[in-house]
């Protein structure tokens, strides 16, 4: 097990800058997810510390050996690719041995170490058959085998869940997340799936056109978004933003939204925000934080109801999503299964400014 | 309602048989079209050579009895054994070459991406579009240089040029057809290219590495041109030209020897096809990666 450190991390195909300086320590059995949208850079970061591509410029070190130039057998990791990789010609029990049979480990100490990583993925079972016999989510399993079995300092994860359907990749979230329990092994996985990167990291690390936009655990990736794409890309349905202003009103500082409500600011984020009064900035606003009116859940207090004319009703069971307009924009607001809204009501909703954030358009950044 | 499917299944149905019984009216055409000269060999080759000389008797089967002395007389009397033995001989060894450069060369074109490789890839598959009627007079004067006119030592030089390509070209497409992530998979297992080549590329792209065999046997078992060009001696004679030098004397054609030993030489290519079908239509590939 060994820290992680990116220095300056940058790669260049041809012309095209994939990665643009990628400064990121990641510390002895922590668990970092990297998450973006396709072609932030996120796989290419994860293959040059493979030792797959080669690195453009800047520095990798894995412990404290610096690994530009180490060949990636040598570098001690091992990696789970999305399309599993598996060696169709060979047994689960070969696939999961062929790395220790090349470095000519002991046979005895190769079984017992298969046997243990099957244990540990509950596929003790499926050692003779070959991954033409497995279904998807024992081949990742396989391939989560024969990553253990190599005992790496660290773990790298391709988006390993991304061809399964979305009941087993629940259960295969819950699954690594287990197993990293068990091993604690420093872990590098790449997703474009928020909800893996929200369920399985310590500290998500989002990426957008081939820099960080922010590094930071869960909560304070979804709650404190740094910029404009972190709020935006974090949660689903994703955050609705909205031209506001703000203003002083009857003593309080408030962000009046385009053509809506006006949200009285919390008094430290006002202090914040005081110096941009009259300019438009972008309101962020959660579907969560716009509620029906009196809701169960803290009913109305500190929020601002405003009317509205409801576009499409998505009922999900255990919530409803409601669309709707407010001037030219469409929001999304999440409001409990115990009212029953439909397209083109007009009714109430409820915007609680608590969780409101405030963006300056020129540079992107919630202030 | 009820009625619309049930009739279109019924249509279906209906479609389905008349669509096999054309598939299978049209496979027993070919199958007797093929199947055709093989027989005709066989019979001819059974007959005595009083009954092939009748003009009278029926061509399709054998009338005055069954005799193998035709091919007693290949296999005893005549340089036939000999021929086969220095066929195998020529035919191996020029597999055994074929393969081992056109695997080399195409792990390379497919995988080591260095510069100029595609071109590369295309040039090679270009030379095997490049007739032997063309080759084989500059070829003559290679070969004579060499020393090697008169011996199947000729064959066993010149064949290579007509099977490296095509076999170079075949491995490609499969090595090619191979996820990257088995090679990186192996690389960070710790496999250099030769294990890499040896314990993953091969065993999964079996199926045209026995492709390429195939074609690489055919072409120097069946080969006529060159060894009618560069071989003069019974000795060192291979069984196409051998059995049609010896078994047809001016103008005399000794039919009965002719179909026996054409049966004969026929016979190893079907066995192998016979037994490396089956592997060869094997998706080996499946499960590699989601299928």
């Amino acid at each position: 097990m060994a820290d992680v450190t990116l220095q300056n991390l940058v790669k260049t195909f041809d012309t095209v800058e994939a990665v643009r300086g990628i400064d990121l320590r990641i510390p002895n059995n922590e668990f970092v997810v990297l998450v973006g949208p396709s072609g932030c850079g996120k796989s290419t970061v994860l293959r040059m510390i493979a030792g797959l591509e080669d690195i453009t410029s800047g520095d990798i070190r894995i412990g404290d050996l610096r690994v530009n130039d180490v060949p990636p057998k040598d570098r001690n990791i091992a990696m789970v690719f999305q399309n599993y990789a598996l060696y169709p010609h060979m047994t689960v029990e070969q696939n999961m041995s062929f790395g220790l049979r090349l470095r000519k480990v002991a046979k005895s100490e190769i079984r017992g170490k298969v046997q243990r990583a099957a244990d540990i993925l509950g596929i003790a079972e499926l050692l003779g058959r070959r991954p033409r016999e497995l279904s998807g989510g024992q081949r990742q399993r396989v391939a989560m085998g024969r990553a253990i079995v190599r005992d790496p300092q660290v773990f790298l994860f391709d988006e390993p869940l991304s061809n399964l359907d979305a009941k087993l990749r629940g259960q295969m979230r819950i699954e690594i997340q287990r197993l990293h329990q068990q091993l604690r092994t420093t872990t590098i996985y790449v997703t474009h799936d928020q909800v893996e990167a929200m369920t399985l990291a310590d500290r998500v690390v989002v990426m957008n056109a081939g820099r960080i936009e922010q590094a930071g655990t869960p909560d304070e990736v979804y709650h404190q978004p740094r910029t404009r794409f972190v709020a935006g890309f974090m949660g689903s349905p994703a955050m609705n933003f909205l031209n506001c202003q703000v203003t002083e009103e009857n003593g309080h500082t408030v962000a009046r939204l385009a053509d809506g409500p006006a949200l009285p600011l919390p008094a430290e984020q006002a202090a914040r925000v005081r110096s941009y009064a009259g300019r438009t900035l972008v309101a962020g606003l959660r579907p969560e934080n716009i509620r029906e009116a009196a809701s169960h859940d803290g009913g109305n207090s500190g929020g601002v109801p405003h009317d509205i004319s409801i576009d499409i009703v998505e009922p999900l069971g255990r919530e409803t999503i409601v669309y709707f307009r407010l001037g030219d924009s469409t929001l999304c607001a999440r409001v409990g299964t115990e009212v029953h809204p439909r397209a083109g009501e007009r009714t109430s909703l409820v915007f609680h400014p608590d969780r409101l954030h405030l963006i300056d358009p020129e540079t992107d950044l919630v202030l | 309602m009820t009625a619309v499917p049930v009739t279109g299944a019924t249509s279906l149905r209906a479609n389905r048989r008349w669509a096999l019984i054309a598939a299978y009216a049209c496979l027993g055409i070919f199958v007797v079209f093929f199947l055709f000269p093989p027989y005709y060999m066989l019979v001819t080759s059974l007959k005595t050579n009083a009954e092939i000389a009748e003009l009278a008797s029926n061509p399709w089967i054998v009338t005055d009895g069954v005799t193998f002395s035709h091919y007693e007389h290949l296999l005893t009397e005549s340089s036939f054994p000999r021929f086969f033995l220095n066929t195998t001989i020529v035919t191996v060894v020029v597999v055994a070459i074929t393969m081992v450069i056109s695997v080399l060369a195409a792990y390379s074109l497919a995988r080591l991406r260095f510069w100029g490789s595609g071109v590369l890839a295309t040039g090679v598959f270009l030379t095997y579009l490049v007739p032997d009627t063309l080759l084989f007079i500059p070829l003559f004067k290679i070969v004579g240089w060499l020393g090697l006119l008169d011996t199947y030592w000729s064959l066993i030089l010149v064949y290579p040029t007509l099977t490296v390509p095509f076999c170079t070209w075949i491995m490609i497409g499969y090595f090619g057809s191979i996820p990257r992530e088995l090679d990186e998979a192996a690389l960070i297992d710790g496999a250099n290219h030769l294990q890499m080549l040896l314990k993953v590329f091969i065993p999964v792209a079996l199926p045209g590495l026995i492709a390429a065999t195939i074609f690489a046997f055919t072409v120097a078992w069946a080969n006529f041109l060159y060894p009618l060009a560069y071989i003069y001696s019974e000795s060192e004679m291979v069984l196409t030209v051998g059995t049609v030098t010896t078994l047809i004397k001016g103008d005399v054609f000794h039919w009965g020897g002719l179909m026996a030993g054409a049966l004969l030489a026929a016979a190893p290519p079907v066995i192998l096809y016979a037994f490396l079908m089956d592997y060869y239509i094997a998706g080996l590939t499946s499960g590699a990666t989601k299928g």
